[in-house]
């Protein structure tokens, strides 16, 4: 009980101390009592201390379970450190006054039922001492406080309690309780842990009984550890053993760790800002943009660059001091060359005289100083022996060198000797090698006296040498020999003491060490030095009176004449002749130049003399001269390499002085002749012996030096480049750094770098480059010499390569997917290889191979064949740009979408809607456009509206042949007399009224698709009707640019259809109508298909081409027409037909490819021709006004530039001596050359403007070339002439040319040849747009532009705005046109075999046309008509003469004859079939019927060609 | 018998309903667009379908039920076939207005399968543009529908997403496999579903 007892008590102390916390409170002011009497209080205070001791051991000893000791039990099971926390909570409470129920509750909560149990212990119990009151009074305190709150709370009545409680009982005063640091570190250690700093043995980091096991040691890769100072490692180390971790020690006792993360040199270098306020990362640094030098691998960087260095490098020649071709002559006197080169360094020295001069001043010293004042200066006694030493010295280097002297001498005699020995033996002399020997006489006396002398002196030191040196060894001697006595005296008392002692073996020991008595030295003999120094004086001193011997060697002997020598000296002699040499010079180990190969003389010296500038950007790191000798023309061996050192940079250009650089090579060469080789051992004396093996050897002279720069700076480059700038630690690193990217390859370097840069070979970071250097330096495996870009490629690849390449169906594939021309639009590619037949590849293949192979087929002239072969070319490098850009969609291209209408437009809708719903005269709406990607065939067509034609030629009755005046000037087509007897005048209705009668209709054919209109009647018939024909794109590709490329031509023919009597027998006459119809080809109009693509719709009236001489036919004459300046030539012309072609759909014509193209014109100029384009197009929008072109290498060029005289074919010019038909020849010549459209040569591209020169090479091109030849043809005769950019039907935006002739305005077209009045009404040209002449460009300002209502007069500029005025003067732009057309003349006999090729292949086309019936040949009238064709040539299709035609008639009287002759410019076959074909000769269906077929090509210069065609059906009548 | 030099893909199904919230009276155009090798040998390639109303009670899908069977006999699976959706509808002023366009490749799998194609429009480029396209009732439309089916120059467009479409496939291959191409055995939706039946 006691001990319980004692234990609450203990339990309650270590409560007081948040008790008396709470009663250090300063008094509550709410408590407001008044009277209290301090005895009552004390009093009481006892008596409740001594209630509340009862009531806890009431409690105790009942054992009651009541909710006091419950609490206290908790309490001792909390820490202190949460005791501490009560009481603050406590404090807290007090603090801030509680409200009354919280009081209440908090007091009253766990003491309820303690008042009646005080009150009853109280009584109970007296005996407590005062120490204990005092001590419990903290509970009891308690008590009474919540007593006090009870009250306060419950106004309790009781008295006692109400008196006894004043505030000065309540709080007791204390000092706060603060714990010492002390105590608390105290406590801390309870249960910190505080590792400690001291370093850990290394036992109690491993496991027992194991040692720390060192891997480094063991050769393995270990790291860098990251650097952890000791103290925290150790910290570290013990705080891991006090958890008993040891796993997180390594095997050699450490802890673990990585390598070190951390980079040695920082990845980015730090960035420093110049202007403050700006981010050093946002500044921008002006650097000015520098030529990349990109093969040099030293570019130290943009900011270091200080431009180029220079070093020169002069190399001036070549000596061989050793060469396979050298004879034993040059042997020798190649030693004795060097011999004496050495003898004369030797003498420019001069070593003897000078160790013999200080010899000399030498001894006089010792001399005055030992016999002046001998005994005077101690310092001067102790120097004696001091220069007698050096008087020894320099005696014994005299002599060497003197010896050497005499030596060199004697070898140098010698070997002169050898030669003239070997010159005597060999009959011949091979260099022009002679020693002199020059006599010096000298004084007899006086240089025996100077011998004597010198040897007595050298006798006297030499003698006082030895006396010293005798003195020295006595010395030694004697303490030697007192040694040995006293040795030799312990020895016999040991014998003594041994023979006592009687051990053998250690008497034995001691024999051992017996000791010879020394030897006392000898005195010198002074005879004996005598000697010594005679005998040496002899050898290598000249001997008194002996004359001085100079040698010289000179090269003024004579070499014998190659034709005095024996062979095998010849042919050394021819072998060196063969031989020559030159240098390489190498920079950093890279050939930066070579010296001109020079031959080797036959004194075997190289002359070069040539100096090298290297521009350099960085310190070199090498210089290396390569010596290369060359045998004969191919063979050329590397002899050596000499090493240049890199100069000071104290050593310019101008001061370096030359110097010799020895190299040798040991290649070793066996010579079949006099020459002795090289590596080879031979020998000069007749028995073989004394074997001299000799290297190639020599030296080459040169110098290398900085050079000057202009203002005398040198161009040397900074020394911080040099191989100390780079820190040797960054060098270690960084291999690039150190031995540059191109050491990277040279294992060598790399090897050596890592071997300096101490590379841990454990690293794996260095794994590769180490594993790469012990192959490469080993030798072992084979490094590729290449760098694989894709290395994993092959294992990608599905198929091998060899399996892909040999697969038909790969390859279809892969040439579709290519978008190959042949296999672009491929459908169904089979699926084995078996079903793929060769043939599909062979048209690809010969294409490709025979890429420059003429295909005389097709073309039947070399020249048009290159040519074609050469568009073909740029036609399709052009349009795999396009099929590029091709690829790239705009917007428009994908979505369709309205566009915003502007305010013009909604104003116009507006009025529209007042419009009258069916107007008087409709307009053509525009119909929705089609981009033609998604047709197919059949899907377009071509309509042609057919509706008038004027003039047709009408059929000639026979019998107006004979009215007719047999000739005249204004009728040139007479008629043959051809016409039947079926359509006999009488018959004919029309003949009445003396009209011939022609029932002409039309036929429109495309693409071999024939439509014909109905037969109109008469000479100016009304058709008016439309003809679909549908449109096949080439290949079914129906892409924009597929559609450009379109050849084909739209023909439009007109025939006349007769109809002749088929009736045979007369009988039938009367029962029935036979009538045959044929057609007689009247005329063609021909259109190209991309004219119309591109036009979109051709409406018009153009004049129908027809032939100079229709057979049977005749043109009514248009009278009254004045056209042209020439009126008289031009009547004959003209039918004309209007006609409206259209595509249906509409297609959208492909854009030209949006690129800028570069241009090499001045930026001004451009800039103007924008502007003034600019303003042109704002006034007329329709107009299109050109300033600049593209020429055929894609640049821009200024269009002005086109434009120069040029000269036409002289041929030409002297052709007809009339000047105004000399202007027609030219322009037919141009007209003559074919016709090309660019969008058809290169797809897509804009226009193509070729100079005059490209397009007579090309002989093909569009409207701008042929107008720019002609305008420059024109300028070129002297005429006035300017090029039109304007609008022609059919064409288009095109180019005609304009010239005034006798104050009247003529336009040209170019591409026929035709000429107009301005005023002509049938001038295809529509509208005028700009005119350009050599120096300027007009734009047309007036309202109007067709030709007729216009002004040429340029020189106003209301009417026409020049681009060159006076504020923008003309600045002279050079022409790219050449200077002079040269023309090749015209080839006769080669177009005479083109002519008789041609017309085989149109009989045969024609006999294939006609694949059911016969075709016979008529060959009299083939050859008649093949005489009327030069002569039609001759008169350009103008004037025939009657001869022939009433030849004609007369031989063919027979026959009714249908015929006509076309007349083309030549460009390839096909164009000629196809009008051969479309006049539909060959569909004539008589059984009888025969042919004639004449062809005539004519020549003009520069290979232009005119090619005539006569075609006739004959009929024979019966 | 020789070996095949063809494969047959026989496609048959329709296109079963589509959901274009805030859109109604709408008619769908399909087309095929394969590769070079394929070639359609029995079956419509192009069709259009009858204008279909949404129903007045839930659900207010568009129903077409609008079948389409078409065979292919191709020699390469390169340019495997895909159906091209687009659908067409009357706008506040009567205009017929493009829906929506959508693609998806004909599965390769036998079995049947179903699809659902989100569907997608193309934007005015502008809001002017947008303005005056609502006035006019001519909005935006793609050139040719097939380019939904391809993928060059689809970058220059922008497309505004409207509606799906759900169609079902039922596919049949030939020679597939004596050819060398291999493919999964059918599974999934498309299986289950023949499970299911």
């Amino acid at each position: 009980k006691n001990s319980q007892e004692e234990n609450l008590k203990k339990i309650l102390n270590l409560n007081t101390s948040p008790f008396f916390s709470v009663s250090d409170l300063p008094p509550v002011p709410s408590t407001s009592r008044t009277s209290f009497a301090e005895l009552s209080v004390r009093q009481r205070m006892r008596e409740k201390l001594k209630a509340a001791k009862t009531k806890a051991e009431i409690t105790l000893s009942q054992e009651e379970p009541s909710p006091q000791p419950r609490r206290l039990k908790g309490i001792r099971e909390r820490k202190p450190g949460l005791a501490l926390d009560k009481t603050v909570k406590m404090c807290i409470f007090q603090n801030d006054f509680p409200s009354e129920e919280e009081a209440y509750n908090f007091f009253t909560f766990n003491f309820d039922a303690v008042p009646e149990k005080m009150k009853a212990g109280a009584r109970k119990r007296n005996g407590l001492n005062e120490e204990e009151v005092e001590e419990e009074c903290v509970e009891t305190h308690e008590d009474e406080q919540e007593d006090e709150m009870d009250e306060d709370v419950h106004l309790v009545k009781d008295d006692d309690l109400f008196l006894g409680q004043t505030d000065e009982d309540l709080v007791v005063m204390k000092p706060v309780d603060c714990e010492s640091y002390t105590e608390q570190l105290k406590r801390e250690k309870e249960f910190l842990f505080v590792p400690s700093m001291l370093a850990v043995p290394a036992s109690e980091k491993m496991p027992r009984n194991m040692q720390p096991r060192y891997l480094e040691d063991e050769g393995l890769y270990t790291g860098e550890r990251p650097f952890v100072s000791q103290s925290n490692q150790n910290i570290l180390e013990n705080r891991i053993l006090r958890q008993d971790q040891v796993k997180w020690f390594g095997d050699d006792g450490k802890i673990l760790a990585l390598p070190n993360p951390i980079k040695q040199s920082s990845t980015r270098p730090p960035i420093f800002s110049l202007e403050e306020g700006i981010a050093p990362e946002l500044e921008t640094v002006y650097r000015k943009a520098i030529k990349m030098t990109s093969t040099n691998q030293y570019f130290v960087g943009p900011g270091d660059f200080q431009g180029m260095f220079q070093l020169d490098i002069d190399i001036s020649g070549l000596i061989f001091t050793h060469h396979p071709c050298f004879s034993r002559e040059h042997v020798l006197a190649a030693k004795l060359a060097q011999l004496y080169d050495q003898y004369l360094a030797r003498k420019q020295k001069n070593l003897t005289k000078l160790l013999t001069d200080k010899l000399h001043a030498l001894r006089s010293a010792v001399q005055s100083r030992i016999g002046g004042d001998g005994d005077g200066v101690p310092v001067a006694q102790q120097s004696i022996p001091e220069y007698k030493m050096e008087i020894r010295q320099t005696r014994r280097l005299r002599d060497a060198e003197q010896e050497k002297d005499r030596t060199l001498l004697k070898t140098i005699i010698k070997v002169w000797k050898q030669i003239k020995s070997l010159r005597d033996f060999q009959k011949f002399t091979n260099t022009p090698m002679k020693l002199y020997l020059r006599k010096e006489e000298v004084d007899q006396k006086s240089d025996e006296k100077a011998y004597e002398a010198e040897i007595q002196a050298e006798i006297k030191e030499l003698l006082e040498e030895c006396m010293e040196e005798y003195e020295k060894k006595m010395e030694e001697y004697k303490t030697e020999l007192q040694d040995w006595k006293s040795w030799r005296k312990t020895q016999s008392k040991k014998k003594k003491k041994k023979k006592d002692a009687n051990a053998d073996e250690e008497s034995e020991e001691d024999f051992g060490e017996e000791r010879i008595k020394p030897i006392p030295p000898k005195m010198a003999d002074s005879l004996e030095i005598e000697q010594q120094v005679r005998e040496k004086a002899d050898n290598c001193r000249r001997k008194p009176g002996e004359p001085i011997l100079v040698p010289e060697l000179t090269l003024s002997g004579s070499i014998t004449p190659t034709e005095q020598c024996p062979r095998a000296e010849v042919s050394r002699r021819e072998d060196v002749k063969k031989r020559s040499a030159f240098i390489k010079v190498l920079f950093n180990s890279k050939e930066v130049s070579r010296t001109v190969t020079r031959p080797i003389g036959s004194d075997f010296r190289v002359h070069f003399g040539q100096i090298f500038n290297l521009q350099i950007i960085n310190w070199p790191e090498s210089l290396k001269l390569q010596i290369y000798e060359t045998t004969g023309i191919s063979s050329t061996t590397l002899l050596a390499e000499v090493f240049l050192p890199v100069p000071e940079t104290a050593v310019l250009t101008g001061s370096a002085p030359l110097e010799e650089i020895e190299f040798s090579s040991d290649q070793r060469v066996m010579l079949d002749h006099e020459g002795v080789g090289s590596g080879v051992s031979f020998s000069f004396e007749a028995d073989g012996s004394n074997k001299i093996t000799l290297m190639t050897s020599g030296k080459v002279s040169s110098s290398v030096s900085w050079a000057v720069g202009e203002k005398g700076i040198p161009l040397i480059p900074p020394l911080s480049q040099q191989n100390t700038g780079i820190p040797s630690a960054l060098k270690n690193i960084d291999a690039i750094a150190s031995i540059g990217t191109s050491g990277l390859t040279d294992m060598k370097k790399l090897a050596k770098w890592a071997a300096e840069a101490k590379l841990d070979p454990n690293d794996p970071n260095n794994a590769a480059l180490m594993q790469l250097i012990t192959i490469t330096t080993n030798g072992e495996a084979h490094v590729p010499d290449f760098f694989r870009l894709e290395q994993l490629q092959q294992e990608f690849n599905f198929v091998s390569d060899e399996e892909f390449n040999r697969s038909k169906r790969f390859r279809l594939l892969q040439l579709r997917n290519a978008e190959v021309a042949e296999f672009r639009n491929y459908k169904q590619v089979p699926l084995h290889e078996r079903e793929i037949s060769e043939k599909i590849f062979q048209d690809y293949e010969k294409r490709v191979q025979e890429g420059d192979v003429i295909d005389s087929k097709n073309y039947l002239d070399a020249h048009r064949a290159v040519v074609a072969n050469y568009l073909q070319k740029v036609r399709e490098s052009v349009i795999n740009r396009f099929l590029i850009a091709k690829h790239h969609f705009l917007l428009s291209d994908l979505v369709n979408e309205e566009e915003i209408p502007s305010l013009g437009i909604l104003g116009l809708g507006l009025f529209k809607l007042a419009e009258p719903k069916r107007p008087l005269r409709p307009r053509r709406k525009e119909r929705k456009k089609v981009t033609a990607q998604n047709l197919s065939d059949g899907d377009i067509k071509l309509l042609v509206n057919i509706i008038r034609a004027y003039d047709i030629p009408v059929r000639k009755p026979v019998m107006s042949k004979l009215q007719q005046p047999s000739k005249s000037s204004r009728s040139f087509n007479e008629m043959f007399a051809a016409s039947p007897s079926a359509q006999s005048p009488p018959n004919s209705p029309d003949w009445a009224f003396n009209q011939v009668f022609v029932r002409p209709f039309v036929e429109v054919s495309f693409q071999r698709t024939v439509c014909r209109t109905t037969t109109a009647e008469g000479p100016s018939p009304c058709w008016n009707e439309e003809l679909e024909v549908p449109f096949r794109a080439p290949n079914g590709d129906y892409s924009t640019h597929s559609l450009q490329s379109v050849r084909d031509e739209v023909f439009i023919n007109v025939f006349d259809e007769v109809l002749h009597d088929a009736v045979e027998d007369d009988r039938e006459r009367g029962s029935g109508i036979h009538t045959r119809i044929e057609r007689h080809w009247l005329g063609c109009v021909k259109i190209p298909f991309t004219t119309i693509y591109f036009q979109a719709r051709i409406d018009g009236t153009f004049k129908v081409n027809i032939p100079p001489v229709l057979l049977g036919y005749s043109k009514e004459k248009n009278v009254g027409m004045e056209r042209g300046y020439d009126s008289v030539r031009n009547l004959s012309e003209g039918s004309y037909i209007t006609l409206f072609i259209t595509i249906e759909p509409q297609l959208i014509p492909g854009e030209s490819v949006r690129e800028k193209f570069d241009t090499q014109e001045d930026e001004k100029l451009l800039q103007a021709a924008e502007k003034y384009e600019a303003e042109c197009t704002s006034k007329f929008p329709s107009r299109q006004c050109l300033t600049t072109v593209i020429d055929l290498d894609g640049k821009t060029v200024f269009i002005t530039r086109y434009i120069k005289p040029l000269n036409p074919p002289q041929e030409l010019l002297d052709a007809v001596p009339d000047r105004s038909q000399t202007a027609e020849l030219v322009a037919r010549y141009v007209a003559l050359i074919p016709f090309l459209p660019d969008s058809v040569s290169f797809a897509g591209i804009c226009d193509l403007w070729s100079t005059s020169d490209q397009f007579l090479y090309l002989l093909a091109g569009d409207e701008e070339e042929h107008a720019v030849l002609l305008c420059n043809y024109f300028l070129g005769m002297g005429k006035k002439a300017w090029l039109i950019i304007g609008n022609a039907i059919p064409e288009g935006p095109t180019a005609y040319v304009l010239t005034l002739e006798q104050s009247q305005y003529v336009i040209w077209n170019p591409s026929t040849g035709c000429f107009y009045g301005q005023y002509d009404t049938f001038c295809p040209l529509q509208n005028v747009y700009c005119l350009i002449s050599c120096d300027n460009i007009w734009f047309n300002m007036q309202e109007y532009d067709s030709p007729g209502r216009i002004n040429f007069d340029t020189s106003k500029p209301k009417h026409w705005k020049p681009f060159f005025s006076r504020s923008f003067p003309f600045p002279g732009l050079r022409s790219i046109q050449p200077e002079e057309l040269t023309y090749e003349h015209s080839d006769k006999a080669a177009a005479l075999e083109l002519q008789s090729r041609i017309e085989k292949i149109l009989k045969d086309k024609i006999m294939e046309w006609r694949p059911t019936r016969p075709t016979r040949w008529n060959r009299h009238c083939t050859s008649t008509l093949r005489n009327f064709l030069p002569l039609l040539e001759q008169n350009q299709g103008k004037d025939v003469e009657d001869d022939h035609q009433a030849e004609l008639q007369k031989q063919l009287g027979y026959y009714r004859v249908s015929g006509f002759p076309i007349h083309m410019p030549y460009s390839e076959v096909r164009p000629l079939i196809e009008a051969v074909h479309s006049t539909g000769v060959h569909t004539i269906d008589v059984s009888n019927v025969e042919f004639a077929l004449a062809v005539y090509v004519h020549a003009y210069p520069q290979n232009v060609l005119s090619i005539w065609i006569y075609v006739a059906s004959l009929v024979r009548n019966r | 018998m020789a070996a095949p030099s063809v494969f047959l893909l026989a496609v048959s199904g329709e296109i079963e309903s589509g959901e274009f919230p805030g859109f109604d009276d709408l008619y769908c155009k399909f087309s095929f667009v394969y590769g070079q090798d394929w070639v359609p040998t029995a079956g419509l390639e192009e069709g259009i379908s009858q204008i279909t109303s949404k129903s007045s009670v839930s659900p207010t899908t568009l129903v077409w039920n609008f079948p389409i069977d078409i065979t292919f006999k191709s020699t390469n699976p390169f340019g495997w076939p895909q159906i091209v959706l687009s659908v067409y509808g009357p706008d506040f002023f009567g205009h017929d207005v493009a829906r929506g366009y959508g693609a998806v490749h004909v599965p390769f799998v036998p079995g049947r399968h179903k699809r659902t194609i989100a569907m997608f429009v193309p934007e005015s480029t502008s809001r002017l543009q947008q303005l005056t396209s609502w006035f006019t009732g001519r909005r935006p439309e793609f050139t040719d529908p097939k380019v939904v089916a391809q993928g060059e120059g689809r970058e220059v467009t922008r497309v505004r997403s409207q509606g799906f479409v759900t169609i079902s496939f039922n596919v049949m291959t030939k020679d597939l496999h004596k050819l060398g191409y291999d493919l999964p055995p059918a599974e999934g939706p498309g299986a289950q579903g023949l499970r299911g039946f």
